[in-house]
């Protein structure tokens, strides 16, 4: 080691900018903003299913009013309103309508109000039936017995000019009723 | 002279390849003589199903259309007519099975010998994510047999995310492709199941072992001997020094052997019991229908039968994320320490109670026996013995007994529903009052009947239900009566 005195430490400088360096960032921030310019698009496609850019439910006629006979439960089934071409038998979304007297109907989803299995009707003991986890509710819908938290989910419905009319066009969950 | 040519052309062409390093580097790599154990083979044959996965699947997708209304039509056309569409088919359904079961053993047998300390933490949590995925696989390609079971079973899938708060309708929406389930659904899961989890698996895989090469494969545990991180290292080195042979060509003999027995089985199983074929078509109006999942989901799909209805929320939103982070966080916990099983009781306590709980579920899913047996009521009949000598009140009320699906949740003598009491003994149970009290008033998860049984049909059907006792048996009496009245 040598005693010369040493000169002070320059302050740590910043590496020069050259050309090299220059250019090196700018290609990276170009290429930064590609990406994020591609990303918006397919961010875009893919949560488009998610953000609602149309009414995710229609009005849709099940049918006259003379079909469902004064209290009783049937069977009812309704195209999706927002089918495509290729949707084939998933289309057909089935749901138990009870006239209850004269227009005063529900329309109860298929579906069971605990884990979605569909439900079946038994005119002869007056309850509706899971076969998945045995979920039993009454005929208005209300939980019998199992498990469910609640009752059956029920459409909103109206009559008009004799035809039964039910607002669907979504699967109902515990966060979204139909 | 022939030889020498040859070692020229092998010289001349490794000059240009550069082959030598990457397989010293890979295949070639040294491992502690000891950790070529018939333990250790579970990680690569689930790597040999994985390429066989890759193969069946790409086989697979010339045919399958995964199109909403023609996939359930397509299966079929693979199943019956396209040669050998069957049996791959059936490769693809058991392979699945069997990378489930392999990758699961080989968790296990990582975490038995403590593999996941230091310094292979993020080799276990790369394993973890491999474990996520593949479950993801195996759930997305159920979806793609597009059947009764993938439609029902989506329905529950879905209902279990529109419990979350907040977040439940978004992630339904996004999950489905829409607002309900229909043809953009399939597509999504179509293009996950080939695209986007394969990818991530692959990449994963790559990850993994290039931890696996890193950082060593984990040496066979000694009893009383324990990882220390500050020499950990050093020791491991001295073990390589001491033991280390090539993995290719000295120690990958089980290996070897395991995958060849691996690839046997799931040849076998293929040809023995075939593909799993669709259940029927995708219609939601045919609700004549018990969904099921496969296997892997079977313990699941028993968790929620079996919860009481007020966990269930909670245990999914709260408690299934939370199992799922301190899988991940198991080596960050216990980063040092005991290797041997022999000294870890409590690690092997846990393994057992989580796989025979696991087990026990997926055999109570395969029976379900909370699942009314929805066409008990005309299709199974009252048993002789039971109508045998009885008046006719009595008659009547075991007609009203099946023509109001009491038999769909209960059984006589073992035969109909599981999901209520067997009625063979009720007689012995229950008095004539609490039977009436039962039915007409429900409880105890019985629906209650007031409201759908006339009295006569009370009458009756308590009167064939007192009748109900086995032979030598004493019938419950009301203790408030007088003896003998
Ligand atoms: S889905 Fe109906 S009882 Fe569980």
């Amino acid at each position: 080691m040598s005693d010369e005195p040493r000169e002070p430490m320059p302050p740590p400088a910043l590496p020069p900018v050259t050309r090299r360096s220059f250019l090196f960032k700018l290609g990276l921030g170009l290429n930064a903003l590609a990406a994020a310019l591609v990303a918006v698009p397919l961010i875009g496609y893919v949560i488009s299913a998610v953000v609602q850019t149309r009414a995710d439910q229609a009005w849709i006629p099940l049918g006259s009013i003379g079909d469902f006979p004064e209290r009783q439960t049937r069977l009812a089934t309704y195209r999706n309103p927002f089918r495509v071409a290729w949707d084939g038998t998933t289309a057909d979304i089935p749901c138990w309508v009870r006239r209850v007297g004269g227009e005063r109907f529900q329309v109860f989803a298929i579906n069971c109000a605990h884990l979605g299995c569909p439900v079946r009707w038994f005119p002869q003991s007056g309850l509706f039936m899971c076969p998945c986890h045995g979920g039993v509710y009454y005929e208005d819908g209300r939980v019998a017995s199992g498990p469910p938290p609640r009752g059956l989910f029920e459409y909103e419905y109206k009559v008009s000019q004799g035809s039964l009319w039910v607002r669907g066009g979504r699967v109902p969950t515990l966060s979204q009723t139909v | 002279m022939g030889s020498s040519r040859l070692r020229a052309a092998g010289d001349w062409l490794e000059q240009r390849l550069g082959l030598r390093p990457l397989f010293e580097g890979s295949a070639g790599h040294l491992v502690p003589s000891n950790a070529s154990s018939w333990w250790y083979v579970f990680g690569s044959a689930t790597l040999v199903c994985l390429v066989m996965q890759i193969a069946t699947g790409i086989c697979l997708a010339l045919v399958y259309v995964p199109s909403a209304d023609q996939a359930w039509e397509s299966l079929q056309h693979l199943d019956f007519e396209q040669p050998f569409g069957w049996y791959l088919r059936g490769l693809h359904y058991w392979g699945s099975n069997f990378m489930v079961a392999l990758m699961t053993l080989h968790m296990i047998q990582v975490f038995l010998f403590g593999a996941y300390k230091y310094p292979r933490e993020l080799t276990w949590l790369c394993g973890c994510l491999l474990f996520l995925c593949t479950l993801g696989l195996a759930f997305t390609g159920q979806v793609l047999r597009f059947d009764q079971n993938a439609y029902w079973g989506l329905g529950i899938g879905v209902s279990i995310m529109g419990r979350i708060p907040l977040l439940g309708e978004s992630l339904t929406s996004l999950v489905l492709g829409g607002p309900i389930l229909a043809a953009e659904t399939l597509t999504r899961f179509f293009s996950l199941h080939v695209f986007v989890l394969p990818g991530l698996v692959i990449t994963l895989v790559v990850l993994h072992l290039r931890m696996v090469l890193h950082n060593g494969i984990n040496e066979f545990p000694t009893r009383g001997r324990g990882v220390d991180p500050e020499t950990y290292d050093a020791e491991y080195a001295e073990l390589i020094e001491r033991t280390g042979e090539p993995f290719f060509p000295n120690a990958i003999h089980k290996d070897l052997l395991f995958s060849a027995v691996v690839i046997g089985s799931i040849l076998a199983c293929a040809a023995i019991f075939g593909p799993k074929l669709p259940n029927g078509p995708p219609d939601p109006t045919l609700i004549d229908t018990v969904p099921r999942p496969d296997f892997y989901f079977l313990a699941l799909f028993s968790v929620f039968a079996l919860l009481p209805p007020y966990m269930e929320t909670f245990l999914i939103v709260y408690v299934m994320p939370v199992v799922v982070l301190a899988l991940f966080a198991i080596p960050f916990v216990s980063r040092s320490g005991a290797k041997h099983p022999a000294d870890r009781p409590v690690a092997v306590a846990g393994v057992v109670l989580v796989m025979t709980t696991v087990m026990t579920l997926a055999v109570l899913g395969l029976s379900s026996d909370w699942s009314p047996h929805m066409d008990a009521w005309k299709s199974v009949a009252v048993p002789v013995e039971m109508v045998e000598g009885r008046s006719p009140l009595e008659l009547r009320g075991a007609a009203v007994l099946q023509a109001k699906q009491c038999r769909n949740c209960h059984a006589l003598d073992g035969s109909g529903g599981k999901r209520g009491p067997d009625l063979g003994d009720v007689a012995t149970r229950l008095t004539e009052d609490q039977l009436i009290r039962q039915v007409l008033q429900g409880g105890g998860n019985m629906p209650a009947y007031g409201k759908n049984l006339s009295p006569p049909e009370v009458a009756a059907l308590v009167a064939f239900l007192r009748t109900l006792s086995p032979a030598d048996a004493a019938i419950a009496q009301n203790s408030a009566d007088p003896l003998g009245g």
